[in-house]
C-alpha cells in the first residue's frame, strides 16, 4: 500500500486505480483484413472491403495478431487460454462500419497474469510491487471522425478501423498516481521487448482507460469508480488520477455521490468531464461472432510463441547486476528501453571481442560509455553527428584504446567526435591527430625530473609531510606532457621518485 | 428443333459440348422467356447481355477445342443476395437500392468460372427473411402454379421465390438459392423443382449478403437431382476468405449418383408427425417411404425428441444474428441515406433504417435486439443455443440408426399470396420441417413427389449426415425416379 493520501475536510482518503490499456498490435495487416496498418497514410487509403463492412464481407483472423497477443500473455506470465472466442459488441457509430466491434468478452485469449513495478523511494514506492492483470483480449480498433474538415459535416477516416488492439486489463491494485505511471511504463517496456506493440503513445499505439475510486483510509469497501477514456500519455494518466481523486473526495465531502460514468480528460484545462453516465450507457448486446470459429491453439503454436520470446526486462536487469556486475542504477537505465539495451549489448559484444575479454570484464566500461560518455558527445555535436559512422566497431575500437591506456578519457571523446564527423578509423585518428597519451616511462621520467628540479621547495615540503602536493606534481608533469601522458604511469613514477 | 428452355443443366451442358446447339442459342431462348415473364416478377434485374457474353465465350472455347467447364453454356438465375460485380445487388431491400458491388461473391465466381452465364438477379424475400416472397421491396414474385380450384395468385415460397419460379416457369434451367431455415427447400417444394441445401460450410458465404451467419448456406435449385449435383459441384469448395468454410475436397457428386439404396436405412422421425397434419402431406410421406423401400432401403422409426423446440430456437438465433448483421446498413457508406433537414447522426440512422427496411426485417431486427439485451440474453439466446446443441445431438444419435431421414418438406402445398402475410407465426410454421436440419448444419434437399388434389406440387425432404450430400442426393434420386414428376405450370403469364 502506498502512502498516497488525499487530504479532505473529513479526514484522509486513499485512491484505488485500475487501468485498461489498449495497445495496438504490431502487425503488417489488420486483425481481420489484409489492409495495411502503417501510420500516417492519406485518409481512407488503407481500407479493405471488410473494414468498410460492405455487404457479404467476412472477417478472417490474422494469425500474426493472435501470436502477438499470446506472446504478450506469456511475457506477463499469464494463463494462455487454448480455447478463446470472438464476440460482437454492438453499437452504432459512424467510425464503426459493421455496427459492431469484434472483441472477446466471454472467452479472452489471455487470462490472469501480473507484472512487477520497481521500487522508487522518491515516487513513494518503497518496495517493488506486483500488479495483477486480469486478462488480455484482442479486438478491433475503430476508425476516426474528423470534425474540422467541413462547416456542418463530419468526415470519416477508416484507416485505423479494424487494426488489432490488445486490451490489457489490470486489477485495481494501484494506489497512487506514481504506481499507475510505473505500471504503464513497465507494461510499455514489456510490450516493446516482446515486439507486440511499438508503445508509441503520441501516435495512439497505446492509450489507457483509467478507472478511479476513492475511499476513506482503512475502509474495506471500494468506492464507486469512474472511467476516464483514451488517456494517451503516462503524464496524463497520473494527472487524471490526481484530478479525479480530488474531484471525487470534494464531491463526497460536499454531500454528493460519485456516479459510475465515463469521463474524458481535457489536458489543456487539466480536468476530467462527464461523457456519459451509466443510465445512458450502451447495451452492447455481446454475443459470439457467428462469422468466426473459436480460436483453438495447439501446443506446437504455443511452444513456438514461447521460444520466440526475448529476454524480458526483469530477467535482463537481474543478469546485468548479477552476471555483469553493473550497478542497480546502470542496469535500470540500460534495460528501460529496447534501443538502449540493444546498443549496449551490441557494443558489449564488440568490445569484449576486440579486447579478448569477457563481457563481465568490460561491462562497466561499456555501460558508462553507453549511458554517459557517448550521449554527451552526441548531444554536443547535434546534427553534425553522422549516425552511419556510429558503429559498434568504431565505439569498441575507442574503448580498446582507453582500456590499453593508449588514450585518455578526454582523448576518447575527441576521437569519438572525429569519428562521428568523418567516419575515420579511431586508431588512425589517435595516431594522426596526436590523440594518444604517453606511457613511455623514459619520456615521462625525463619530464618528472625537470619538474622536481624546478620545484625543490615543494619537493621538500612534500617530503616533510604535505601529501596534498602530490597532485601539484602530477599536474605539472601532465602540463609538460601537453596532457598526453598516461596519468597512471605518472602516478607510479612520481611515487617512486618522491620516495 | 426442340425447345431449348425445356432442357436442364446436364442436357444443355452435353448438347453444347456435342454441338447439338450453341450456348448462344440456349442463352437467347432463356433470355426470351425471361423477357416474356415480367408478370411473374421473378427478376429484380435482367442481364441478357451477361448471359450472351458467357455463352459467346463458351462457344468460342468449344470452337478453339478448349476444355469446357461443368456448367459450360448453362445460363442461370442468380438470387439477388449474391454480390455480382458491376450488377446491382439489393437483397430485395430498399436500403440497398442502387447498390452496385465492386466485387463478385465466391459462389457466383465459381459458377462463372465453370462456364455458366447470368440471366439476371432473382427476386427474394427482403434479406432472405420470409417464406412467401411477399417481403421483397420490389414486389412479390407470383408462382407460375395455379390451383385447379381457383385463380388465386400463389406464393412461390421463400425466401428463394424468384429462383423457384424462374426454374419452374422455364425462365432458367437452374438458379442459385440460399437456405437459412428452409429458403431453398420450401420454395422448391412449392414449385415442383429440386433444391439442395448442402452441409453448412460447403459453399462460401463470402459476398453473400448475410442474414444469419451460422445458418446461411447457398445451394442449387434446378429441375432434378442430377442438375443439382452438377451445379453444387461448381458452387462448392473451400474458401480461405470465409472462416467457416469447409476445408474438404469437393466430391464428384454427379459421377457417384446411384439410386440403388440396398443396405441403406431411412429414418422416419416420429416427432415430425404432427397433430392435425394435412392428409395429403401424410399420404405423400407414406408414398415416399414406399418408394425408398422399393429402391432397396430399409425404413426405420427414429426419434428426434427436441424437434418441437427447433422453430422457437431458430426464431431467436436467426433474428439475433440478423439484428447484428444488418447494423451495417446505416446510410453512412452505401445504399440508401435519409438525412432529414438538420438531422444528426442518430437521426440519420433512424430515418435511413426506417425508410430502408421492410416490416418483416424490422420485426426480426427488433426480436434479435431484444433477445440479446442485457437481462434477456441468458433466457433467450443462451437457451436457444443449448436447444441447438440438443437438436444436433438428436440427429447424431438418429444417424447411428439410419443413413438418411425422410420427412415432408412443408406442412402444406403453396398457399395464396396474402393468406399468411398478416400472421407471422403461421408464416413461420411453414419452416417447421426445414429448420431442424438448418440448426444442425446438415445437408438436406427437397425433391418433387407429386401433386395435390388441386394440382399443386408437393415435395419430400431428405436430410443426411454432415458432409454426406451424396447419400442425400442418392435417396432423392430414388424418389425422383419413382415419382416421375413431369407436371409443369401452364404458361398463363405470356
Amino acid at each position: 500500500m502506498s502512502d498516497y493520501r488525499i487530504q479532505g475536510e473529513t479526514g484522509e482518503w486513499e485512491v484505488v486505480i485500475g487501468l485498461e490499456v489498449h495497445a495496438q498490435v504490431t502487425s503488417h495487416s489488420k486483425l481481420f483484413s489484409g489492409a495495411s496498418t502503417t501510420f500516417g497514410a492519406e485518409p481512407n487509403a488503407q481500407v479493405s472491403l471488410i473494414d468498410a463492412a460492405m455487404p457479404g464481407m467476412l472477417p478472417v483472423p490474422n494469425a500474426e495478431c493472435i501470436r502477438q497477443a499470446v506472446r504478450t500473455g506469456m511475457a506477463i506470465e499469464a494463463q494462455i487460454n487454448k480455447f478463446s472466442r470472438f464476440d460482437r459488441k454492438n453499437y452504432f457509430y459512424a467510425d464503426l462500419p459493421q455496427g459492431y466491434q469484434i472483441s472477446q468478452l466471454y472467452h479472452p485469449i489471455v487470462g490472469e497474469g501480473s507484472l512487477v513495478i520497481e521500487a522508487d523511494e522518491k515516487a513513494g514506492i518503497p518496495q517493488p510491487k506486483t500488479i495483477g492483470i486480469e486478462r488480455i483480449h484482442v479486438e478491433q480498433d475503430a476508425g476516426k471522425l474528423m470534425h474540422d474538415q467541413h462547416p456542418t459535416m463530419s468526415y470519416v477516416d477508416l484507416n485505423r478501423c479494424g487494426v488489432a488492439l490488445m486490451e490489457i486489463v489490470s486489477m485495481p491494485h494501484m494506489t497512487s498516481p506514481a504506481e499507475a505511471g510505473a505500471y504503464v511504463r513497465k507494461l510499455r517496456s514489456i510490450l516493446r521487448y516482446v515486439g507486440s506493440c511499438d508503445g508509441n503513445m503520441e501516435e495512439g499505439s497505446m492509450r489507457a482507460d483509467v478507472n478511479v475510486s476513492v475511499r476513506k483510509v482503512g475502509a474495506a469497501e471500494l468506492g464507486t469508480r469512474t472511467e476516464t477514456k483514451n488517456v494517451n500519455s503516462v503524464r496524463f494518466v497520473m494527472a487524471v488520477i490526481e484530478q479525479e481523486a480530488r474531484r471525487q473526495v470534494d464531491l463526497i465531502e460536499e454531500g454528493g455521490t460519485v456516479v459510475q460514468e465515463t469521463r474524458l480528460y481535457d489536458p489543456d484545462k487539466n480536468e476530467t468531464r462527464s461523457m456519459r453516465s451509466k443510465e445512458d450507457a450502451h447495451d452492447y448486446r455481446y454475443f459470439p461472432d457467428p462469422d468466426l470459429l473459436p480460436l483453438e491453439l495447439d501446443d506446437a503454436f504455443l511452444e513456438e510463441c514461447r521460444a520466440s520470446l526475448p529476454e524480458l526486462p526483469d530477467a535482463k536487469r537481474a543478469r546485468y547486476t548479477g552476471e555483469l556486475g553493473l550497478t542497480d542504477y546502470n542496469a535500470a537505465q540500460l534495460t528501460a528501453e529496447v534501443e538502449t539495451f540493444a546498443r549496449f549489448e551490441t557494443l558489449l559484444a564488440a568490445t569484449a571481442s576486440q579486447l579478448d575479454k569477457s563481457g563481465a570484464d568490460v561491462a562497466t566500461q561499456v555501460a558508462n560509455w553507453t549511458l554517459s560518455v557517448a550521449p554527451g558527445v552526441l548531444k554536443s555535436l547535434g546534427d553534425e553527428a553522422q549516425m552511419e559512422f556510429n558503429t559498434a566497431a568504431a565505439n569498441a575500437a575507442i574503448l580498446k584504446l582507453v582500456d590499453a591506456g593508449t588514450v585518455s578519457g578526454g582523448q576518447a571523446k575527441e576521437i569519438y567526435e572525429i569519428v562521428l564527423r568523418t567516419g575515420r578509423e579511431p586508431d588512425e585518428i589517435a595516431e594522426t591527430e596526436g590523440l594518444k597519451q604517453q606511457s613511455d616511462t623514459g619520456a615521462i621520467e625525463a619530464e618528472i625530473d625537470k619538474v622536481l628540479e624546478a620545484n625543490p621547495d615543494k619537493v621538500a615540503e612534500y617530503r616533510g609531510g604535505k601529501d596534498k602536493l602530490f597532485g601539484f606534481f602530477v599536474g605539472q608533469t601532465m602540463k609538460a606532457m601537453q596532457g598526453k601522458a598516461n596519468p597512471q604511469v605518472i602516478n607510479e613514477l612520481l611515487k617512486a621518485k618522491l620516495g | 428443333m426442340t425447345d431449348l428452355t425445356e432442357l436442364g443443366v446436364a442436357a444443355i451442358r452435353d448438347g453444347v459440348a456435342k454441338g447439338d446447339f450453341t450456348a448462344r442459342e440456349v442463352a437467347e431462348a432463356f433470355n426470351a422467356n425471361v423477357a416474356a415473364a415480367s408478370a411473374l416478377n421473378a427478376f429484380i434485374v435482367t442481364t441478357p447481355e451477361k448471359a450472351l457474353e458467357a455463352a459467346g465465350a463458351v462457344d468460342a472455347d468449344r470452337a478453339a477445342g478448349k476444355a469446357l467447364g461443368s456448367m459450360a453454356g448453362v445460363p442461370i438465375g442468380m438470387k439477388d443476395l449474391f454480390a455480382t460485380q458491376g450488377v446491382q445487388t439489393t437483397a430485395a431491400s430498399h436500403i440497398l437500392g442502387g447498390f452496385v458491388p465492386p466485387y463478385e461473391s465466391t459462389v457466383s465466381s465459381n459458377l462463372w468460372a465453370a462456364g455458366a452465364g447470368m440471366l439476371g438477379k432473382l427476386n427474394l424475400d427482403q434479406f432472405a427473411m420470409g417464406s412467401s416472397n411477399e417481403t421483397s421491396y420490389f414486389g412479390n414474385v407470383i408462382s407460375p402454379w395455379r390451383s385447379r380450384d381457383s385463380n388465386a395468385e400463389l406464393a412461390p415460397g421463400g425466401s428463394s421465390g424468384g429462383s423457384s419460379t424462374a426454374v419452374s416457369a422455364r425462365l432458367a434451367p437452374a438458379a442459385t438459392g440460399t437456405d437459412t431455415g428452409g429458403s431453398i427447400r420450401q420454395p422448391a417444394a412449392f414449385t415442383g423443382i429440386t433444391g439442395v441445401k448442402p452441409t453448412y460450410g460447403r459453399c462460401s458465404r463470402w459476398g453473400v449478403v448475410a442474414f444469419a451467419s451460422s445458418l446461411d448456406q447457398a445451394g442449387p435449385m434446378a429441375r432434378d437431382i442430377r442438375d443439382c449435383a452438377i451445379m453444387l459441384g461448381a458452387m462448392a469448395g473451400f474458401d480461405p476468405k470465409d472462416s467457416t468454410s469447409l476445408d474438404m475436397p469437393v466430391p464428384d457428386w454427379e459421377a457417384a449418383l446411384n439410386a440403388d439404396l440396398k443396405g441403406k436405412k431411412v429414418g422416419i422421425p416420429r416427432e415430425y408427425r404432427m397433430d392435425g397434419m394435412d392428409a395429403e402431406i401424410e399420404a405423400s410421406w407414406e408414398q415416399g417411404k414406399a418408394w425408398l423401400r422399393d429402391a432397396g432401403a430399409e425404413i426405420v422409426d427414429i426419434s428426434l425428441p427436441h424437434t418441437k423446440y427447433a422453430l422457437p430456437a431458430y426464431y431467436i438465433i436467426a433474428p439475433a444474428e440478423a439484428s447484428s448483421n444488418l447494423a451495417r446498413y446505416d446510410g453512412v457508406r452505401y445504399g440508401l441515406r435519409d438525412l432529414p433537414e438538420g438531422a444528426g447522426l442518430q437521426d440519420m440512422y433512424a430515418a435511413t433504417r426506417a425508410a430502408g427496411f421492410g416490416d418483416e426485417v424490422k420485426r426480426r431486427v427488433l426480436i434479435g435486439t431484444y433477445v440479446l439485451s442485457a437481462g434477456f440474453y441468458d433466457a433467450y439466446y443462451t437457451q436457444a443455443q443449448k436447444v441447438r446443441t440438443l437438436i444436433a445431438r438428436d440427429f447424431a444419435e438418429a444417424f447411428e440408426q439410419c443413413d438418411v431421414i425422410l420427412a415432408p418438406t412443408t406442412p402444406s402445398a403453396a398457399f395464396p399470396l396474402g393468406d399468411k402475410s398478416d400472421d407471422p407465426l403461421s408464416m413461420y410454421l411453414n419452416d417447421v420441417f426445414a429448420v431442424p436440419a438448418s440448426l444442425a448444419g446438415l445437408p438436406a434437399l427437397s425433391v418433387p413427389a407429386g401433386l395435390t388434389q388441386s394440382g399443386l406440387p408437393l415435395g419430400l425432404q431428405i436430410i443426411g449426415k454432415a458432409f454426406d450430400e451424396q447419400g442425400v442426393m442418392n435417396a432423392g434420386l430414388a424418389i425422383e425416379q419413382r415419382a416421375n414428376f413431369s407436371a409443369k405450370p401452364d404458361r398463363w403469364w405470356a
